[in-house]
């Protein structure tokens, strides 16, 4: 290696520390969603994510107060075994367990020199004997949060735990029917494919027709419809809310998917129609002279021509459309709420009701990631030539 | 102006329309019309029945027909003094919507400029890429509750929160992110920049890559640091991309409702003009007060809808 060469090296090293750092702190927020949603509840609500790894709670302070007497496995002294689940269970909180170690065993102090724990380090003993002695010994990682969260059970404990022992609230089932219970995010899903899928489609289609009539059709006024639609792309969508509101509920819309349909329909064409004609404007001319002097019409062009033809353009569409509709929380709250609940609806509702909740939000929150980062990573390309080619939705 | 159609194509003065009718339809039912119908339901009482004037007060002032534009702009502001109403200012939806303006669109075009420059020179550069365009991709109700986990404040005992654990393994307090004025806010545009960066990016890294390298190359050969290279050619050059990027970001902060109805509801002093619309009508169910709020956000975008439109013309002009 020359000199040069070295040099050159060290001197990137602040480019790599930049970057790697930025995807770090990218990343690191969605890692704790992934790692949350697979803990069981009692761990998420008493130790951070990231000591996923580490020792159980209260391994340390066993290690600590218990470990030189009971063995590092609790079971050295036979009369007094802690990983028999009838001596364990005497002591499950620290209250007893502290009670016990404050008295004289055999005229000792049970402790001996070592000084009594203190309240929290005694609790979280607690927990581990809890552990060791197969009481509750909950795993390290689980999926019965996305389980929870599917069939929206909501009380303590989880969904599986409650079936077996009969203990389910009146809504569940504990069949596949719970699939479908409206307070879950399985149901949500479904319906916000319900709401997406058309929603995608119906604005393309539209799209392609007129971006066909602007780019290569002549009618009077053409130039200024264009510039008066290119302003349409940014107006807000809380500025028609509240009429569109007041027609939905005259039609009885409110509430219903095709209300929801036609909104996202009428909001996603000025950028739909921007994109496709700027890009079927830029197809070569002779292409079309050609097809005509066969003796095709406009319908036939438009078939046969256009829409194999604008296949990039409409892939990018759908990416667009399918991303903003699919993550889409206003129009959904104010057309649909909660008479069909989508997935964005749901969890929102789940976040002002739950609060700390945070194994069933994360989990509710990471169903509703899936499908979205899926398609995106899938079709980034296109996804990357959309966002290139026009300017701003919404 | 537009391609010329060829004159083989030319039939009728109807099909056009007939191709254009579905668009031309739902856009004015779904955009035009209530963007009318919103400015006339702004000047009415709560369920658009009578004037907004008949909601007036006696004692108090009263902008007439207006009433509701009185409320839309002045309710949040504390008037006892000059001082406690630039205070109150600043928590208010306007004063929150500046901060969000200029820290986001500052925020994002930094990061994103940042990264579009530095990890184009390296081996892993679509995976570093990919990793800071993902928040594009989910909602803002996920990256809302991917957040709010980040800024959970705890128990005496434990910190679930990552940054309250930082804080306390460090000796420090934990602080309540969402609910202490004025670093709430701060907290909620943080989560706006992590979303945004990957757009400004993914823009700007495409204007880098049209920059022609014999300019560069030119200046370098001439003796000029990197830096100043980077500022006194490329930016000049990408400048035009740099203000699209920005006046996108300006519109989608300025409509901006998701994250702050997740995270915060607008308590706390961190509410926008967007959650503020949605609460007077959908909470508070006052049409009048929603449409007026809703007008005023739309009067602000308006310079935009017009420079939106004149880089077009000007486009058309071009090719």
């Amino acid at each position: 290696m020359n000199k040069d060469r070295i040099r050159r090296i060290l001197g990137r090293i602040p480019i790599h520390v930049v970057v790697i750092g930025m995807c770090v702190i990218w990343l690191v927020p969605t890692m704790g969603l992934l790692v949350t949603s697979l803990r069981p509840f009692q761990a998420v609500n008493s130790s951070g994510w990231w000591t996923v790894l580490s020792k159980p709670t209260g391994a340390a302070e066993y290690e600590q107060y218990c470990a030189a007497c009971h063995g590092p496995d609790g079971a050295l002294l036979t009369n007094a075994d802690l990983t028999d689940p009838n001596v364990v269970n005497k002591y499950p909180r620290s209250l007893q367990l502290l009670a016990m170690l404050r008295k004289e065993i055999n005229g000792q102090p049970h402790m001996g020199d070592t000084p009594v724990p203190e309240a929290q380090a005694a609790a979280d003993i607690a927990v581990y004997l809890k552990r060791i002695s197969g009481i509750e010994a909950p795993p390290r990682f689980t999926i019965d949060n996305y389980i929870d969260a599917f069939v929206g059970y909501r009380a303590t404990g989880t969904y599986r735990e409650a079936c077996a022992t009969g203990q389910q609230s009146l809504d569940l089932n504990c069949n596949l029917r719970d699939l479908l219970n409206p307070r879950g995010m399985g149901r949500a899903f479904i319906n916000s494919l319900i709401v997406t899928i058309p929603a995608t489609i119906l604005p393309i289609l539209i799209a392609a027709f007129a971006g066909y009539a602007f780019s290569w059709l002549d009618f009077k006024g053409r130039q200024v419809l264009f510039a008066v639609l290119v302003g349409l792309q940014v107006v807000p969508l809380q500025m028609t809310l509240i009429p569109i509101s007041r027609i939905y509920a005259q039609l009885g819309l409110n509430g219903q998917f095709l209300g929801v349909w036609l909104f996202h329909t009428g909001f996603g064409l000025p950028y739909a129609i921007y994109l496709m004609r700027n890009f079927l404007g830029s197809l070569p001319r002779e292409l079309f002279e050609a097809a005509y002097l066969d003796g095709a019409n406009h319908w036939t062009a438009f078939r046969r021509l256009v829409l194999p033809l604008a296949m990039p353009a409409i892939a990018a569409l759908a990416i667009f459309q399918f991303l903003w509709v699919w993550n889409d929380l206003l129009v959904a709250l104010v057309f649909l709420g909660g008479s069909n609940p989508v997935l964005t609806y749901q969890i929102s509702n789940m976040v002002t009701s739950l609060g700390s909740g945070w194994q069933l939000l994360t989990a509710a929150a990471f169903i509703s990631m899936a499908l979205p980062v899926v398609v995106f990573f899938t079709f980034q390309r296109y996804f990357v030539r959309g966002l290139l080619a026009g300017s701003v939705k919404g | 102006m537009a391609q010329r159609v060829p004159q083989i194509m030319k039939q009728g003065r109807v099909v056009p329309w007939f191709y254009l009718a579905p668009a031309i339809l739902l856009m004015s039912f779904f955009i035009v019309y209530p963007m009318i119908n919103t400015i006339g339901l702004s000047l009415k009482n709560k369920d658009g029945t009578a004037s907004a004037a008949t909601t007036c007060k006696e004692g108090q002032s009263c902008w007439g027909v207006f009433e509701n534009y009185h409320y839309a702009l002045t309710a949040e502001l504390d008037t006892t003094s000059a001082k406690t109403t630039w205070d109150s200012f600043w928590t208010s939806s306007y004063g929150n919507n500046i901060k969000w303006v200029v820290l986001m669109v500052s925020g994002t075009l930094v990061f994103g400029m940042l990264m579009a420059v530095l990890a184009d020179r390296l081996k892993y550069q679509s995976l570093a890429k990919a990793v800071i365009f993902m928040p594009m991709a989910i909602s803002f109700v996920g990256a809302g509750v991917i957040w709010k986990f980040v800024y959970a404040y705890g128990t005496t005992q434990v910190q679930v929160g990552l940054l309250n654990a930082i804080i306390t393994k460090l000796g420090g307090e934990p602080v309540g992110w969402l609910q202490t004025i004025p670093i709430n806010t701060i907290a909620l545009i943080v989560v706006g920049i992590w979303i945004w960066t990957g757009f400004s990016m993914t823009i700007l890294a495409a204007a880098l890559r049209n920059v022609p390298d014999e300019l560069l190359e030119a200046a370098r050969i001439d003796g000029a640091s990197e830096w100043r290279v980077f500022r006194q050619i490329t930016i000049p050059l990408i400048m035009p991309t740099i203000i699209v990027v920005m006046t996108t970001m300006v519109i989608n902060v300025l409509k901006l409702f998701d994250l702050v109805y997740v995270m915060t509801g607008g308590n706390y002093g961190t509410d926008v003009i967007a959650n503020r619309m949605y609460t007077e009508m959908y909470a508070n169910f006052n049409q009048g007060r929603g449409t007026a709020i809703a007008v005023v956000l739309i009067v602000l975008i308006i310079p935009f809808i017009y420079a939106n439109i004149k880089r077009f013309l000007e486009q058309e002009a071009m090719r």
